[in-house]
């Protein structure tokens, strides 16, 4: 995707400034052949299903882009938190940050093939499959540049090449439509999954269950992931839901509860998962992850949840800090190197806001287009004339 | 109102070709909205003419009932069937012609579809292609969206209309939103279809007209299917478009029989259909209305009144181009629906009417529809749900008189 091409490139002349001996890491961080071994925080467990091991194989050069890759989506996500304050983006912005784990792990683990959709708190997840800093901070400003032309927001990011399908603002409704992705890779016999995510608010809608039974009928390779933050906007998992333990709600279908917050364990739960489902049809991932936010910009986010839960999780289970320390551990980058590359990110990020401040607001043609697709090329005619009638525009 | 006929004994070209016979005089006659009396002439039945005073009696069209041209049934072209058969047929044909058009619904595979639509398809096409799916319409409907925003092109059949409201929030949000939020990227070419409207004592909630609700869904097109020949066009129309159509048919015109082209044949979407012209009132109409407004025309030629009936075809957008002509030519407009009385479909097009074609009206846009209440199982008061040919008839006789 376009964040590791930038992070190989940047880092040489980065190193060429410092002396010698981190030329020698320059090596490591690009480096793709030195296999490190990591062991997940905690092990998986599995409903109906063997989990996968708890050790993972990765390199150099993918932790230094699960390091980039995270550090910009959360940049990306505060940022967005300022542009809010200062009226930029109006109306709902959902913002990630604590779950980029399973934006970056997910992305590791599949290809642009492979169709993800989500439901509003999407800004990462379409940075992940491809989408450019510009173009999500200039739709979420409204602007026509964007993403969806300016007319869709916060809450309907699209990338259509590279299997991004939104972006959706009711709860629940995206997972019927991840079915239908699966369903039609099914039926061109395409070997790829469809991943539809959605929470743990979105956990207790009936279409759930019932596109899920569906998947399970004709075995869909369908992959349902819920996010569980345990807070469904302001009221708590327990509160909400008799039965927690979203992995075991397929009942007849297996699942898999995963550590949201470490990227490793979502890159391996969701490599497993597509095994699985291209088998053996489909498969629920719990992934156990927080938002440091609240539900939306409008929400504090401390009303129905104290400030040191906040900071425990913060401190303890931080998804870039996990990296920063693995990359720190195995001397793959100084602590300089890191703080260099976010600051760097961050410049990034305020090149592309100023970037996207530039660009116009739609025109006001723009209403009507999009409406219905033109261009429909079907030609009327009455058979009993056998004369073309009319040719739709 | 005075009627003025000026203009005597030429031959009119007629504009639909079965009601034509030789040997009777047709007059051209312009209607004039002038206050003043001033001579004209009738023209009777047997071509004699009279001048005469503004009777209303005295005023005979020669060819006002249209009478289908008798020709042997081994001579005409094409074939007979039913309004189900038409559907079935528009279906295999373009399930014939690409791949990736396939049907999911409630029974329609092994069970060949409740009202017989989709027969024998599962057999030939596979139980992918043509799937039955769970009990479940708000899940089928979002799994057809979204393998339609892939690529596909699936119908989605919802064994009554009505069992559609539970899918409402996947066709509004989802099917008719997503090409617009998603700045063009994803069009939905899904057909959503299913018989809707008042049966034979079926009960409320099988007995609902949902064209009223859907109207207002921005990016979907709507259109109703009344005859074998229009059901056939429309559903091969719909399949083709690349924007979600709902394509409402209605539970007693299933087996209604007509004789259709055998060539293949592809309807606008978005024309109305002529289905009768005249000079005195347009009557604006479509699916099961259809029916009793003809059977009230009947009436209405022996009494002497001269109705154009169009069938609207085209819910949604309608169909001004057509609609437009024919009230510039009569002035008057009644328009008879299966619809709800509040919020249907008769409601927005009375309003475009008004908006649009104010100056030509001569009177107030008349608008006959269902009553606003759920329809009950008793025979009598269902018949008085809906609109019956008698109140057609005093309808035209009041706009006209």
């Amino acid at each position: 995707m376009a964040l590791t091409h930038r992070s190989t490139n940047l880092l040489k002349p980065l190193s060429a400034a410092v002396p010698f001996t981190s030329s020698l890491r320059r090596l490591f961080s690009t480096d793709d052949a030195t296999a490190i071994t990591v062991e997940t925080s905690v092990p998986f467990t599995g409903h109906k299903c063997d989990p996968p091991p708890r050790t993972i194989d990765t390199t150099p050069k993918e932790l230094m882009t699960f390091f980039r890759d995270m550090a910009t989506m959360r940049r990306m996500e505060i940022a967005a938190d300022s542009l809010y304050k200062a009226k930029l983006i109006r109306g709902f912005c959902h913002l990630y940050d604590g779950q980029e784990a399973v934006a970056v792990g997910m992305e590791a683990a599949i290809t642009k093939k492979d169709c993800i959709i989500t439901a509003y708190r999407d800004h990462c997840i379409f940075l992940g499959r491809g989408g450019t800093l510009v173009e999500a901070f200039t739709e979420l400003m409204g602007r026509r540049d964007g993403c969806s032309r300016g007319k869709g927001g916060s809450m309907h990011f699209y990338k259509k090449e590279s299997g991004f399908y939104g972006g959706h603002g009711i709860v629940g409704a995206q997972v019927p439509l991840g079915i239908g992705l699966a369903f039609a890779q099914k039926y061109s016999k395409e070997e790829h999954v469809a991943f539809a995510l959605y929470g743990d608010g979105a956990a207790n809608q009936g279409q759930l269950f019932e596109a899920l039974n569906m998947a399970a009928l004709w075995d869909l390779p369908a992959i349902l992931v819920c996010e569980n933050n345990h807070y469904g906007m302001g009221t708590a998992e327990w509160r909400a839901a008799k039965s927690p333990a979203y992995y075991k709600r397929g009942d007849y279908v297996p699942g898999l509860k995963v550590d949201g917050m470490d990227a490793f364990a979502v890159k391996q739960a969701c490599k497993f998962a597509k095994e699985h489902a291209l088998k053996n049809g489909p498969i629920i991932l719990e992934m156990d992850t927080y938002r440091y936010h609240g539900h939306s910009m409008s929400d504090p986010g401390s009303t129905y949840r104290t400030r040191d839960e906040i900071s425990g999780v913060r401190q303890e289970r931080d998804p870039l800090e996990r990296i920063r320390k693995l990359i720190l551990s195995h001397d793959i980058a100084t602590e300089k190197e890191l703080k260099d590359i976010e600051k760097e990110i961050r410049k990034e990020v305020d090149e592309a806001i100023a970037q996207a401040k530039e660009s116009p607001m739609p025109d006001p043609s723009e209403l009507f287009t999009n409406v219905y697709v033109k261009g429909f090329g079907v030609q009327s005619f009455g058979a009993d004339r056998k004369e073309v009638r009319a040719i739709l525009p | 109102m005075t009627v003025v006929f000026l203009g005597i004994g030429a031959t009119a070209a007629l504009t639909s070709a079965n009601s034509f016979d030789s040997k009777k005089l047709h007059i051209s006659s312009r209607r004039l909205v002038s206050e003043t009396k001033s001579t004209f002439f009738v023209v009777r039945s047997d071509g004699r003419l009279n001048s005469g005073s503004n009777r209303r009696a005295q005023i005979l069209i020669t060819n006002a009932v249209a009478t289908k041209a008798d020709s042997s049934p081994a001579t005409k072209p094409g074939h007979e069937l039913l309004l189900f058969e038409a559907l079935r047929e528009g279906l295999e044909e373009e399930m014939e012609r690409d791949a990736r058009v396939c049907v999911m619904g409630e029974d329609v595979g092994h069970y060949g579809g409740s009202y017989k639509v989709t027969k024998d398809l599962a057999n030939k096409y596979g139980d992918l292609r043509v799937l039955d799916t769970p009990i479940a319409e708000n899940s089928f409907t979002g799994m057809a969206i979204g393998a339609a925003m892939t690529g596909l092109r699936p119908i989605i059949e919802g064994m009554n209309m009505g069992f559609l409201l539970l899918a409402f929030n996947q066709i509004s949000n989802n099917c008719g939103m997503l090409h617009y939020t998603s700045g063009g990227q994803f069009t939905i070419p899904v057909v959503i279809r299913g018989p809707g409207g008042v049966g034979r004592q079926l009960g409320a909630e099988h007995s609902q007209r949902l064209e009223s609700y859907f109207q207002s869904i921005p990016g979907i097109q709507m259109v109703a299917c009344s005859t074998p020949y229009n059901a056939k066009g429309l559903m091969k129309a719909a399949i083709r478009s690349e924007n979600p159509v709902i394509l409402f048919e209605h539970v007693l015109l299933y087996n209604l029989k007509e004789r259709i082209p055998d060539e293949e044949y592809v309807l606008n979407l978005e024309e109305a259909e002529m289905v009768r012209p005249g000079e005195h009132i347009t009557i604006l109409t479509y699916s099961r209305m259809r029916y009793h407004v003809m059977q009230a025309a009947k009436t209405l030629v022996n009494k002497g009144y001269d109705p154009e009936v169009i069938d609207i075809r085209s819910l949604k957008p309608f169909d001004l181009h057509t609609i437009g002509n024919s009230v510039k030519k009569t002035h008057r407009v009644l328009i008879v629906e299966e619809c709800m009385r509040t919020g249907g479909i008769g409601a927005s097009l009375t309003a475009a009417i008004n908006e649009n074609f104010h100056d030509y009206l001569d009177a107030p846009v008349v608008c006959l529809s269902s009553q606003d209440v759920p329809t009950p199982y008793a025979g009598t008061l269902e018949e008085w749900t809906v609109v019956q040919p008698a109140q057609i008839v005093t309808a035209v006789e009041q706009l006209c008189h």
